[in-house]
């Protein structure tokens, strides 16, 4: 039942993780719009999508614990792994600061816009299931 | 639930930025202060932003990482009425470019705004995310 669950809901499920990510990101460039030297970071959604999806890419406790004090390997699939990326500025300013407020802003409504969608889906999904557990009533 | 550090982050752009107004006002109540508590000319005042770390990689905060005074030569005016004229008859005042002053404080409080918009944006969401399957 629960790999159903899994099966069901998941893929939207890392989609708004990585949307969350996203979102936190964005805010980070939009806080320093005014900080020197800062440089905008963002990610492919898409890539990152693969890369959370790829099945190859798991790996469970494969580094040898041998004393206590050790730390096995994290869950490669973990959202937080995501490959950063600089963002490439249109303007580049004196003080080296990459951040362009239109672009950003834009990439801010955008996703949380997307977020939105995800949660839209998630919920139909959820209100499937609930009206098959139902019997359709 | 990693939304949440978006708060920490808007917050912290906030307080920076209004750190920042702070500065700004000061400067422009100070523009003709001829003498302090140290017996000289007021001197310009500005911020300096950082990045701070909010959470483990991603988020990105900032901070007024300290306050400067503005290295720029004072404006010496001759005015030899003035009691806190030299024997030349030289008076010297702040450093504060009034302009400059108006301009940073528009920037500032534009930057405040976008603050406040990012924290409305994601405590939408977060309701939203709440609110799952009902």
């Amino acid at each position: 039942m629960i790999s159903k669950l899994e099966n069901l809901v998941g893929f939207n499920q890392r989609a708004l993780g990585l949307r969350a990510t996203r979102q936190e990101l964005l805010s980070g460039n939009i806080a320093n719009a005014d900080t020197p030297g800062f440089k905008a970071r963002d990610f492919d959604f898409a890539k990152a999508m693969q890369n959370v999806q790829s099945p190859q890419r798991v790996q469970h406790s494969s580094l040898a614990t041998t004393a206590p004090g050790h730390i096995g390997m994290a869950d490669f699939r973990s959202i937080t792994s995501v490959p950063k990326q600089y963002r490439v500025p249109q303007q580049p300013s004196i003080d080296g600061n990459t951040v362009d407020m239109d672009t950003e802003r834009m990439q801010f409504m955008d996703n949380a816009i997307r977020y939105d969608a995800g949660l839209t889906f998630i919920s139909g999904q959820f209100r499937t299931l609930l009206s098959a557990i139902r019997e359709g009533n | 639930m990693s939304l949440f550090s978006v708060f920490n982050v808007a917050g912290s752009a906030m307080a920076a930025q209004s750190q920042r107004l702070n500065v700004v006002a000061s400067n422009l109540a100070n523009a003709d202060s001829a003498t302090s508590s140290t017996g000289e000319a007021y001197r310009s005042r500005q911020v300096v932003f950082r990045t701070i770390d909010v959470s483990a990689d991603k988020a990105k905060g900032v901070k007024v990482a300290g306050v400067v005074h503005d290295p720029s030569p004072m404006r010496v005016v001759h005015d030899p009425k003035h009691p806190m004229a030299d024997e030349k008859g030289y008076v010297t005042l702040p450093n504060v470019n009034v302009v400059d002053e108006m301009v940073n404080m528009m920037s500032a409080s534009r930057s405040y705004q976008n603050g406040v918009d990012m924290m409305n944006v994601t405590k939408t969401l977060l309701q939203k995310t709440l609110s799952i399957g009902q």
